[in-house]
């Protein structure tokens, strides 16, 4: 009797611990989730006021139909979404990975490095963003801000990159690998500046890796390669899919659907039930995406215990 | 006699001085590699370091130019006649010390709201055993995962006429009132644990507070603690690593969100970020300054004036902030 209402006790004051995120996730996610999946089956008429009150009549799949056959941009951004975060996601983690394992090393002025690489985290801010991006058009080629001009003068001088992208076509580099090289290459800012966050999540876990698995790896005469290979991805690969997570989800809060269905939204045309489809069929390829990611990376990824 | 002793003694230190040669000739070896690895990686941090810093550079360097300077193809980064006008007037045009004391103080708050909730939910899934666990804790993943933009709508809507259990609305026909425009939208959303990105927070604090040993709270409830004195005294000061972490993402993110202050329509006298946003064409309308090239530079000053604060406050937390990642948790 005593023990069982300890238990009881014990879980009664595990669950009003929990209780602010039960009751918001209740009013903000679930109840909110249902209302957008009951708006894209509606036609809305809005009451007087805007948004205050509202009608809604059944539709059946006409919104659907709409958006994936006569809507002119939805099939295009969302394509669009989906195929940068294709191509970025896994830049992004390769970058971060190998750029924690080089500030992960002893050498002067880590500390400076690692605060300037997460500078981009603390700058991040849209409004910024385009101003930043502005400045950087601008300074394309040195570092002067009214290059623009002298750039034409001495356009000579500036490297000639269809050159290199000749030579490796030339060398015979499959066309699609070398789409993919120049695409990375043009979107270095953009990687650099996403994987803040990455970067420091596998810093720390590099550092979390017993220095006497690397002691055994030595004794047992292992090269700096194996050593990589058996030891240090093992260990990191479970923040791996972590990471994965965090940049699929990132990366979606700026895609352009996520604008289009904004725009839909809170636009002139206040089209709640068009917009709530693009983000609900957004949303769903989305976590079917990180689904079968991290459904195929878990089962190759090494957890401690 | 003596010669086969001493022909084995001359074939010992041959020997000796060979191995002696190759471990030497390693060693050279090993250094080079050694030194070349240095080079590369100083190469490469330098290189990507100048892709984050050449801009900022720019920009900080910018806001000093003169209409001369901006004016003269021989400047380059060094203004000669160096000025704080783009400072002034963009200090005046963005109201930036009401603009920023309301920030800081929203903010902060925020902050705050976000710690001790999270806090407490992490410690709740971490220590406790109670029904439906493994559900509620899928709920927190899926607040990670969700984008915000797909309850955007009715998030918005539940504002625009706030009216829980029709409480408000028994004294107000059944309408409730609009809390947007103001900043009490955000508030109620992180007090109930769904503010910005709070299920990242949750599960960091979930995460670090399963990583202590439980002996402390065993020993405390021994010793006769009750279980808000164990949170508040004694796993609260234990936290101080994700308490560090949590603090300069939240203060971060939050300052730098434009996505919960673009939707509840939070007044630009709170939110710096919008201020920006229309520093520009302020300055072009009120004070009639035509060339986009010079009006550009009161935007590099309005920039640095919003960045400012976020590089003091890293600054002062960046060395304790990365050991704190490196212990709080979001590694496992």
């Amino acid at each position: 009797m005593g023990k069982l209402s300890l238990s009881r006790k014990k879980s009664i004051t595990g669950l009003l611990f929990i209780s602010p995120f039960l009751l918001g996730f209740a009013v903000f996610y679930l109840r909110s989730l249902i209302m957008t999946i009951q708006f894209t089956f509606s036609d809305i008429a809005l009451g007087e006021g805007g948004a205050a009150g509202y009608n809604l009549y059944f539709a059946g799949l006409r919104n659907y139909i709409f958006a994936l056959s006569e809507h002119g941009s939805f099939k295009q951004d969302l394509t669009v979404s989906l195929i940068n975060m294709v191509i970025d996601v896994p830049l992004i983690i390769f970058f971060s990975l190998f750029m924690a394992l080089l500030l992960n090393q002893k050498f002067r002025g880590r500390t400076m490095s690692r605060a300037i690489f997460f500078l981009p985290v603390i700058l991040n801010s849209e409004a910024i963003d385009t101003a930043i991006s502005m400045a950087r058009a601008m300074m394309m080629g040195g570092m002067s801000p009214v290059s623009s001009d002298i750039l034409e003068s001495a356009g000579n001088a500036s490297v000639n990159i269809a050159y290199y992208i000749f030579m490796l076509r030339d060398f015979g580099l499959p066309i699609f690998l070398l789409d993919y090289v120049v695409e990375a290459v043009s979107r270095i800012n953009l990687v650099i500046t996403a994987s803040g966050v990455q970067l420091i999540i596998f810093i720390a876990a590099l550092q979390s890796i017993q220095p006497s698995l690397y002691e055994v790896a030595r004794i047992e005469g292992a090269t700096p390669y194996e050593t990589f290979w058996k030891v240090t991805f093992p260990m990191v690969s479970p923040l791996i899919v972590t990471n994965i997570v965090y940049t699929v989800v990132d990366s979606f809060m700026t895609s352009p659907v996520v604008e289009l269905s904004y725009q839909t939204i809170f636009g002139p045309n206040k089209d709640f039930a068009l917009g709530s489809v693009f983000s609900l069929i957004s949303m769903l390829l989305v976590c079917i995406l990180l689904l079968a990611v991290c459904t195929v990376i878990s089962k190759r990824t090494f957890y401690d215990n | 006699m003596n010669t086969a002793p001493l022909k084995i003694k001359e074939k010992l230190a041959a020997a000796r001085s060979n191995t002696r040669l190759i471990n030497e000739g390693q060693r050279v070896i090993r250094q080079g590699k050694g030194l070349l690895f240095a080079i590369f990686r100083t190469a490469v941090i330098a290189g990507i370091s100048y892709v984050i810093l050449g801009p900022l550079i720019g920009i900080v360097v910018n806001s000093f130019f003169s209409n001369a300077d901006k004016y003269s193809p021989m400047v380059y980064l060094i203004p000669q006649a160096p000025t704080l006008e783009r400072y002034k007037l963009a200090i005046l045009r963005m109201d930036y010390w009401n603009t920023l004391r309301n920030m800081l103080l929203y903010v902060t708050s925020l902050t705050v709201l976000q710690l001790a909730v999270c806090s407490m939910v992490g410690y709740g899934f971490a220590r406790y055993k109670f029904p439906l666990k493994k559900l509620f804790f899928a709920c927190v993943i899926i607040m990670i995962v969700i984008p915000s933009h797909t309850v955007m709508l009715p998030i918005y809507m539940t504002f625009q006429s706030f009216n829980p259990l029709g409480v408000i609305g028994l004294f107000n026909s059944g309408r409730g009132i609009n809390l947007l425009a103001s900043p009490l939208p955000m508030y109620i959303m992180t007090v109930l644990g769904c503010g910005l990105r709070s299920g990242l927070y949750i599960y960091i604090f979930n995460q670090f507070f399963r990583g202590l040993p439980k002996e402390i709270e065993e020993a405390a409830e021994i010793d006769g603690a009750g279980t808000l004195y164990t949170y508040f005294f004694i796993m609260i000061p234990n936290s101080m690593p994700s308490i560090i972490t949590v603090t300069i993402f939240s203060l971060v993110w939050q300052y730098n969100d434009t996505f919960f202050s673009k939707l509840f329509i939070i007044s630009q006298n709170v939110v710096l970020s919008k201020q920006i946003v229309s520093l520009q064409a302020n300055i072009l309308n009120i004070d009639r300054i035509l060339d986009p090239s010079i009006s550009a530079l009161y935007l590099y000053a309005g920039i640095v004036l919003v960045i400012v604060p976020l590089v003091v406050l890293y600054v002062v937390l960046q060395r304790r902030f990365i050991e704190g990642v490196e212990r709080s948790g979001i590694v496992g």
